[in-house]
């Protein structure tokens, strides 16, 4: 029996842990440990129920913009004006919403994920005339490689020529999402952490030049996502035709939808959204989503325990690191009692089990492509094209959007806060599921609870032993150098996790 | 010969938007930050960086300690986040020793004390930030009360902000590079280097005209000075309105929205949204003395 600590899980955002122990090569328990706690969700409590658009964006700089619109959503509902958000003010957060999502599915796969596939060290052997190649090439020679080695050697796979080629990708990248950044800022001020989404809409002006700067920057991005990042996650996935096996979870998949096509719906889930509201599994057949199935347990969290789960409308947070048993500061939602997991996979799968066209053609002409059954989405390399196939998606929707703006027409609808009133408010992160709510009283937060992607994802344990979505994507995996556990790593990053998110 | 300038980036309670914003530098790009000559004949060897780096727990935190031991006395240590502390420190650990997580207390302390220079990067590092907040669940501080606390006497630059604009984190450490470490006289009464939040947002405020006739914005989308929706410009000190965001492409006030006062101590205690109160407004050259309304 061996114990593989990774702690930090590096390339991911925040503070994790994972710890495993294998037996015979293979992984026979695994804990996902949450390793920070600020208490953002207390800071909230007394403040005024505006400020929660702007604080919760800094539950996580590299998600602010789905915080943003998950708590101006919650704050529309709890003030009752939503559906009465003017169209303009609907287009414009879906806007921000999208251009950032689209930014962060690219950073994920080329600065967060590439490195365990493509060795970057291959360009000490370019000798071509790309002179970004060349300055890599000299960096190399130096000798300095931080940060860039060390790492787990042993199973880089791609042909010299391929590693370049994805390294000078992995360049390109790091402009294609400033970009990304760049049509956040036009219609929201700045990013990380934006200023443009707020309860009634959005607080920009718009005008035409705004709107013909977003779409030519994502005109840009969307050449990007289609020549060079589709095509390089297939590269990666032919490469590593066992990560389409490997990794494969609880196969329990939930999406919140996202993005709001009408104005006029009050009730959330009834949205009619580009991203379906729904849950499906395994044999990929539709399922509604009921809110009131979501609940929160902390069996083997850091908090006081309170006998059972908790609705996220009545949910608490009491910190108490001495709990015997527990493990980690995140919780661990569940939906109707059961483990799911949550993420672009999730959405693209709700989309395809209900049906939609363009989603359906999408996955399967990406599968065909790879030879690989509809199963292999629930994989490592499954959730990596998935997140790709959602980049693709938005950004082709983004471009209807941005042309739907009325320039110099309203954007947003006043409104008081309440002297009493609850809410909630659902979207989807970049890593999924977003949801926040929200309690007022005497005009102030009297309780807020966000439950966030990765809290789904990178749950413990719950009270009846279930292993969160991570830990069982780890458990039964086969490891073939355990001083070098790449499956273990690879199979984390591929759900892309949030920690500051995920416990906040 | 190029020399190498050792950092180290250690993520205390943190939410990574100051490192996802130092990724938006626009010239240099972050690429010629970490890969290139950043200035002729120095090469950042930015060593720990777990949201960047290549390895992996133990490998990572090796470089860490090694950085520490070998460079000692020239690298540099930036920090973002906030640092839990006291009975709660054990809310933000990375990495283990002899079996026990280690907290970010401990590996700041280890860090800071063979630093050539420490660099706040952030407004919660500077100043505490969001997680200090009332009622700062975690007891988090800042890293020169931490440094205060243990005697621990380096050069320590604050660059705030929710997040800090890349240029203010380029650009601090460019002048390090090229002029050595900053007097006190190039940083203000709280760590700030002048050069970039040397004046008010205020008095570089394109709107500034409308609050001198007192023309004031009612609501968002509004024209004129958003004052009374809680703009904080009056009293922050930061360069936003000449150098906007994201390769100068917008910024908060030119989005429409009031200045949330992100580069101060005072951030985020101030409610947003609601007019400041108590405070002594600059009034450079005003018409309008703030006794009354206009019409």
């Amino acid at each position: 029996m061996t114990k593989i600590v990774i702690d930090p899980m590096t390339r991911i955002e925040g503070h994790l842990k994972i710890e495993t122990t294998v037996e015979d090569g293979v992984v026979k328990d695994a804990r996902s440990t949450g390793n920070l706690f600020r208490g953002i969700e207390l800071i909230l409590r007394g403040r005024d129920p505006r400020d929660a658009q702007v604080i919760t964006q800094r539950i996580c700089g590299v998600c602010p913009q789905s915080h943003g619109v998950a708590a101006a959503l919650n704050l529309d509902s709890a003030f009752g004006i939503a559906g009465q958000i003017p169209d303009n003010g609907r287009i414009i957060r879906n806007l921000i919403q999208g251009a950032h999502v689209v930014q962060d599915h690219i950073l994920h796969f080329y600065h967060l994920a590439a490195l365990d596939y493509v060795d970057v060290t291959d360009v000490a052997k370019y000798d071509g005339k790309d002179s970004e190649l060349n300055s890599v090439k000299t960096f190399i020679e130096r000798g300095e490689l931080g940060p860039f080695v060390p790492r787990y050697e042993g199973d880089y796979r791609l042909p010299p020529e391929v590693n370049q080629m994805a390294t000078a990708h992995y360049i390109q990248a790091l402009e294609i999402r400033r970009i990304g950044h760049e049509m956040v800022s036009i219609f929201s001020g700045k990013i990380p952490h934006s200023v443009g989404i707020m309860p009634g809409g959005a607080t920009c002006t718009p005008s035409m030049d705004m709107i013909t700067s977003y779409l030519w920057k994502l005109r840009t991005v969307q050449d990007f996502i289609n020549n060079v990042y589709i095509p390089d996650v297939l590269a990666v996935a032919g490469a590593y035709p066992d990560y389409t096996e490997i990794g494969t979870g609880c196969k329990n998949l939930l999406s919140y939808g996202q993005y709001d096509l009408e104005g006029g719906e009050p009730d959330v889930t009834k949205q009619k959204r580009l991203y379906i509201p729904g849950v499906t599994s395994a044999d990929l057949k539709p399922g509604k989503l009921d809110v009131d199935k979501i609940a929160e347990y902390v069996t083997h969290s850091w908090y006081e325990d309170y006998p059972g789960a908790k609705h996220p409308s009545v949910g608490e947070t009491k910190p108490n690191q001495d709990k015997e048993g527990a493990y980690s500061w995140v919780k661990s939602p569940r939906y109707d009692g059961k483990v799911y997991e949550v993420g672009p996979l999730a959405r693209l799968a709700v989309n395809y089990a209900n049906g939609d066209p363009v989603v359906k053609e999408l996955v399967d002409s990406a599968l065909a492509q790879l030879k690989a059954p509809l199963a292999a989405l629930f994989s490592v390399m499954g959730r990596h094209l998935a997140r790709a196939l959602c980049a693709k998606l938005t950004a082709d929707n983004l471009e209807k959007w941005v042309l739907e703006v009325k320039p110099g027409e309203p954007t947003y609808i006043d409104n008081e806060i309440p002297e009493e009133a609850t809410g909630f408010g659902l979207t989807e992160a970049a890593r999924g599921a977003l949801g926040h709510w929200i309690e007022i009283k005497g005009y102030k937060v009297d309780n807020y609870q966000c439950v966030v992607p990765t809290t789904w994802n990178a749950s413990p344990r719950d009270e009846n032993g279930n292993p969160g979505p991570i830990e069982q994507a780890i458990i039964g995996t086969r490891i073939r150098d355990k001083d070098n556990p790449y499956e273990i790593v690879r199979i984390v990053r591929s759900f892309d996790p949030c920690l500051a998110c995920a416990i906040h | 010969m190029v020399q190498e300038v050792p950092v180290v980036w250690l993520a205390a309670s943190s939410c990574t938007g100051c490192s996802i914003s130092l990724l938006n530098s626009a010239s240099p790009s972050i690429k010629n930050v970490l890969v290139d000559e950043v200035i002729p004949g120095v090469h950042i060897n930015l060593r720990f960086h777990q949201t960047v780096m290549a390895g992996n727990g133990e490998q990572a935190i090796q470089i860490l300690e090694d950085t520490a031991r070998e460079k000692k006395g020239s690298y540099v240590l930036a920090v973002d986040g906030s640092i839990p502390s006291g009975d709660t420190a054990g809310y933000c650990v990375m990495g283990e020793r002899n079996g026990r997580p280690v907290t970010l207390e401990e590996r700041l302390e280890e860090l800071a004390k063979d630093a050539l220079v420490i660099l706040a990067v952030g407004t919660c590092a500077s100043f505490g930030g969001i997680p200090a907040a009332a009622p700062n669940p975690s007891n988090a501080r800042p890293v020169r009360e931490l440094l205060e606390d243990k005697g621990i006497d380096k050069p320590l630059v604050n660059i705030p902000g929710c997040p800090p604009h890349p240029d203010w984190i380029v650009g601090t450490i460019a002048s390090i590079l090229l002029n050595g470490l900053p007097k006190a006289e190039d940083l203000d009464d709280n760590l700030r280097p002048l050069a970039f939040y040397g004046k008010l947002i205020h008095e570089n405020c394109p709107r500034r005209a409308y609050f001198d006739e007192g023309k004031f914005a009612k609501k968002p989308g509004d024209e004129g000075c958003l004052y009374e929706l809680g703009c904080k410009g009056p009293i922050t000190y930061a360069d936003c309105p000449i150098r906007r965001w994201n390769n100068g492409t917008n910024w908060v006030i030119g989005a429409g929205s009031p200045c949330l006062g992100c580069t101060q101590p005072e951030f985020p205690n101030l409610p947003f949204y609601q007019k400041l109160v108590d405070v002594e407004l600059p009034v450079i050259g005003a018409y309008w003395t703030g006794e009354e309304e206009d019409e």
